[in-house]
């Protein structure tokens, strides 16, 4: 039996009481890759896509390697009335969610930018062809909205190399990477990207996802789609372990990094862990002039979406009190499953000045827009 | 209590939904096979609109590898965050006795019966020769 | 050290295989004759570089040999001290960097009954873990069969990194065999490097290696759970070992979380992660990857909601606190007997039953 929903719910109307909100994850997909990216797609790379697809490091060639647990990873409700994919329509995230949850900046993040190709040439064409699509499409046409300059982050030079001609166009707000990268992202292979980023004023963000070839787990390829889901939270702890270690911001003091879509509250236990584990052998990484908890109090941010809920709602206060209260962005992962709403994000004891600080301001001055 | 006129019967034909407000409060009927199904169109997690989630089987399981799927089309999947209710009950299939939706009586009345009361018909005029859908709130 | 409780149960101590030489009387003529013809030197694993900080705290490190090699000095550094009334062997010898199973049998036939021999049948405050060739489950089995009627053997042991998740239903087999004998799981940090530690690749670096295996822990009990071992063997009981706690409650969190969501692809797991978890799933104490206060640290145990899930662990000889602070300050009197004897004796059947 197929069933049609036949009537939606009003949209909520925009309320000039609510609070303001910086969505630092939103995904934005074109109508048609045809319509909408080939204008800034090369002839050559358009019949490369026709004719060998988007070959990464997964094996599937249409879809993801985990089958979601819905259509397009995606909310019931956030298929545009006109069709397209969700997130492809720009006056319905209007609608839907840009007006009635008050979001006056949201950071777009293309998930299917071509960064992780394997073919390294059609991956930073692929990439500079997304870029200039964020521009047309969205950001030229939706003042509260920014863009992501997305790189194809495996070669570090041609990844510089994109996110200098970026630098200074105020439609990008950061750099964003996949977590998923090939090797431990703190390597030096990936340094070129830290250091034009912070070079040109970009933070880094490294969102959950991406095929880099290693098994999710270091134990190897789990069964199921959850424990996928679950493992980039693994992988991102394992990724800012690098970053850390590696020295990338002893090496580039400017750097921020946010963490996108990974979780947070996991950031204490790992941090409190680092510490112990750095002044135990801290001869084996001499480049490190301070505790790794240090470099992450004052160089990382992360988002908030999926928020963890924890049986008992006020044990996460704890722990975002000892990540800091200005650390978190506020994300809705607008239009995805596991969106989170803002008027449920916080429980209600939290006062006002902090719920400022989580909704709006902390990304107002992570990406310089407080001035 | 009271008694809710929403619909003709024939606005909700069986494979069909529909959203209503009655008492101020957002309803989702649906119609499966002919039976009809009355819960409040807010997900106790986060909100989501329920009536615009799918609707699935029942999938239990008495252990690892084995797949039981029944009762299709009355466990609705919230379309957020896919947290499933059972749409006779209301109550949630993670987690039953913590978690669950407020469901409603809802019922078939003939006209005649609505027009003589005590039925309540805010938003349309009722004939005697049709059938409505009536909810209790 | 007030809080310390007499007859406490220390869950993780390593003796150590002083050297290659020191396995061959208890090898089979093949396997011992192979050790000389190939040319075998050891099987110490990268998991613990034998110098490195970690793998030998300074004050038990002996001038010459490995740390933890001779009973006399474990007796006196790490049973006296604690007041420890017993003490569980986790023998990390690289019998799972193998890759022949054969091979792997040989030598966990070999460091089974080094340590019954050398090690429990000199020292009745002793138990010990049964090293299975995890891989080949048909001979991890077979192994398991072997000493199952040895009761001193407590619990089966394998490496928290493999060649797949541990609740992989190909292995279902060896957890079988442990139910079935009332042997706990211990799933100890270290790897047998068939993958790269981290899901992103091979680390520069021993310190990340070693601070990877609290990420596949979190791992290790995604799969668990929801592979639905624990729905299939509800009274098996799992240790995870040396790698810290801290990071149980929020890996719990968002499995949870996501599990309310994506059950129906599981439908076997019934109740909650964090509950099934709670009832299953044990941690041992050190290392305390711990907030820096007292405070926190009583915070983060009510995140934990159960006083039953640590079980009492120095990691002799692994170097993870000094002196005798082995106990995280901000433990109650109350919790410190909980993780010291009763968590212990909850979690091994087979320490309360008599030893012949």
């Amino acid at each position: 039996m197929s069933v049609d929903v036949l009537e939606r719910p009003v949209a909520k109307k925009a309320q000039p009481a609510k609070i303001a909100v910086a969505d630092c994850d939103i995904h934005p997909s074109p109508k048609s890759v045809e319509k909408e990216i080939y204008p800034f797609l090369e002839k050559r790379w358009q019949r490369h896509l026709e004719t060998y697809g988007m070959i990464g490091r997964q094996g599937q060639q249409f879809g993801p390697a985990y089958p979601k647990g819905q259509p397009d990873a995606s909310r019931r409700d956030a298929y545009p009335p006109n069709g397209g994919r969700p997130g492809s329509d720009l006056q319905f995230m209007r609608e839907q969610h840009l007006d009635p949850n008050n979001v006056q900046l949201g950071i777009l993040n293309p998930l299917r930018g071509g960064q992780a190709l394997q073919n390294l040439d059609f991956a930073e064409a692929y990439c500079r062809a997304v870029n200039d699509w964020q521009i047309a499409e969205w950001t030229s046409k939706e003042p509260r909205l920014k863009a992501s300059v997305v790189v194809p982050y495996e070669d570090g030079a041609l990844s510089a190399r994109e996110i200098e001609r970026r630098a200074g166009d105020p439609n990008f707000a950061q750099v964003l990477l996949l977590s998923r990268t090939g090797e431990p992202i703190g390597q030096r292979r990936y340094w070129p990207i830290y250091e034009a980023a912070a070079e040109a004023g970009f933070p880094v963000a490294v969102h959950a996802f991406g095929y880099g070839g290693n098994a999710v787990t270091g134990s190897g390829w789990p069964t199921y789609y959850i424990e996928e889901m679950v493992g980039h939270a693994q992988c991102s702890q394992t990724g800012l372990t690098s970053m850390v270690m590696e020295g990338i911001f002893e090496r580039f003091p400017k750097l921020k990094v946010i963490l996108v879509e990974a979780g947070f509250a996991w950031l204490p236990s790992l941090a409190w862990r680092l510490d112990k584990l750095y002044m135990r052998m801290r001869d084996e990484t001499p480049h490190l002039k301070r505790l790794p908890s240090e470099y992450i109090r004052e160089h990382v941010w992360l988002t908030t979406q999926p928020m963890e809920e924890p049986e008992v709602r006020e044990h996460l206060l704890d722990t975002i009190e000892w990540i800091g209260w200005d650390r978190l962005l506020f994300a809705t992962d607008y239009p995805h499953w596991d969106f989170d709403d803002p008027a449920y994000a916080l429980p209600v004891r939290v006062d006002a000045a902090r719920r400022r600080q989580f909704f709006f301001e902390n990304a107002l001055k992570v990406y310089g827009l407080d001035k | 209590m009271s008694r809710h006129v929403v619909a003709p019967v024939r606005d909700l034909p069986p494979g069909s939904r529909k959203l209503v407000t009655v008492k101020g409060r957002p309803i989702a009927i649906f119609n499966i096979d002919g039976e009809l199904f009355g819960i409040l169109n807010r997900c106790p997690h986060q909100g989501g609109s329920l009536c615009e989630g799918r609707l699935i089987g029942l999938v239990e399981s008495d252990q690892p590898g084995e797949y039981r799927f029944s009762r299709p089309n009355e466990i609705l999947r919230c379309p957020w965050h896919g947290w499933e209710f059972d749409l006779r009950t209301g109550q949630s299939r993670c987690e039953p006795d913590r978690i669950q939706v407020k469901s409603y009586e809802v019922a078939v009345e003939q006209g005649q019966n609505v027009c003589e009361g005590p039925y309540v018909a805010e938003t349309f005029p009722v004939s005697v020769e049709e059938d409505y859908v009536v909810v209790e709130v | 050290m007030s809080i310390i409780h007499p007859g406490a149960i220390d869950c993780d101590i390593h003796p150590a295989v002083p050297n290659l030489q020191a396995l061959l009387p208890y090898m089979t003529d093949y396997w011992r004759d192979t050790v000389v013809q190939r040319g075998i030197d050891a099987l110490e694993s990268i998991s613990y570089p034998v110098n490195a900080p970690i793998t030998a705290r300074p004050d038990w490190k002996p001038e010459k040999g490995r740390a933890g090699s001779d009973l006399e000095r474990l007796r006196r550094e790490a049973l006296i001290p604690f007041g420890t009334s017993t003490a569980i062997c986790n023998c990390l010898y690289g019998v799972h960097l193998l890759f022949s199973e054969d091979m792997a049998l040989g030598y966990a036939q070999a460091v089974n009954d080094w340590i019954a021999k050398e090690w429990l049948d000199r020292e009745p405050k002793l138990r010990a873990s049964i090293v299975v060739p995890l891989q080949n489950p048909e001979l991890a089995v077979e192994e398991i069969e072997r000493l199952a009627a040895d009761k001193r053997f407590v619990q089966v042991l394998v490496p928290v990194m493999g060649e797949m998740p541990l609740g992989k239903r190909i292995y279902w087999p060896i957890w079988a065999a442990a139910e079935r004998h009332g042997l706990a799981l211990c799933i100890h940090a270290g790897s047998s490097y068939r993958h790269s530690v981290t899901g992103i690749g091979w680390t520069s670096y021993y310190t990340e290696d070693y601070a990877s295996n609290a990420q596949a822990f979190q791992a290790q009990v995604t799969s668990l759970i929801c592979e639905g071992v624990f729905s299939k063997f509800p009274n098996l009981k799992v240790v995870l070992a040396e790698s810290g706690f801290t990071w149980l409650p929020a890996h719990l969190w968002r499995l949870t979380k996501f599990w309310r969501g994506l059950r129906m692809e599981i439908p076997w797991v019934d109740r909650t992660p964090a509950e099934i978890a709670r009832e299953n799933i044990r941690l041992t104490l050190q290392p305390v990857d711990g907030p820096p206060s007292a405070g926190a640290f009583e915070r983060l145990m009510e995140h934990m909601q159960s006083d039953e899930l640590l079980l009492f662990s120095t990691d002799y000889p692994h170097w993870q606190f000094d002196g005798d602070e082995v106990l995280p300050p901000g433990l109650s009197s109350e919790l410190a007997r909980k993780i010291m004897v009763d968590n212990p004796r909850n979690t091994y059947s087979r320490l309360t039953e008599t030893v012949t």
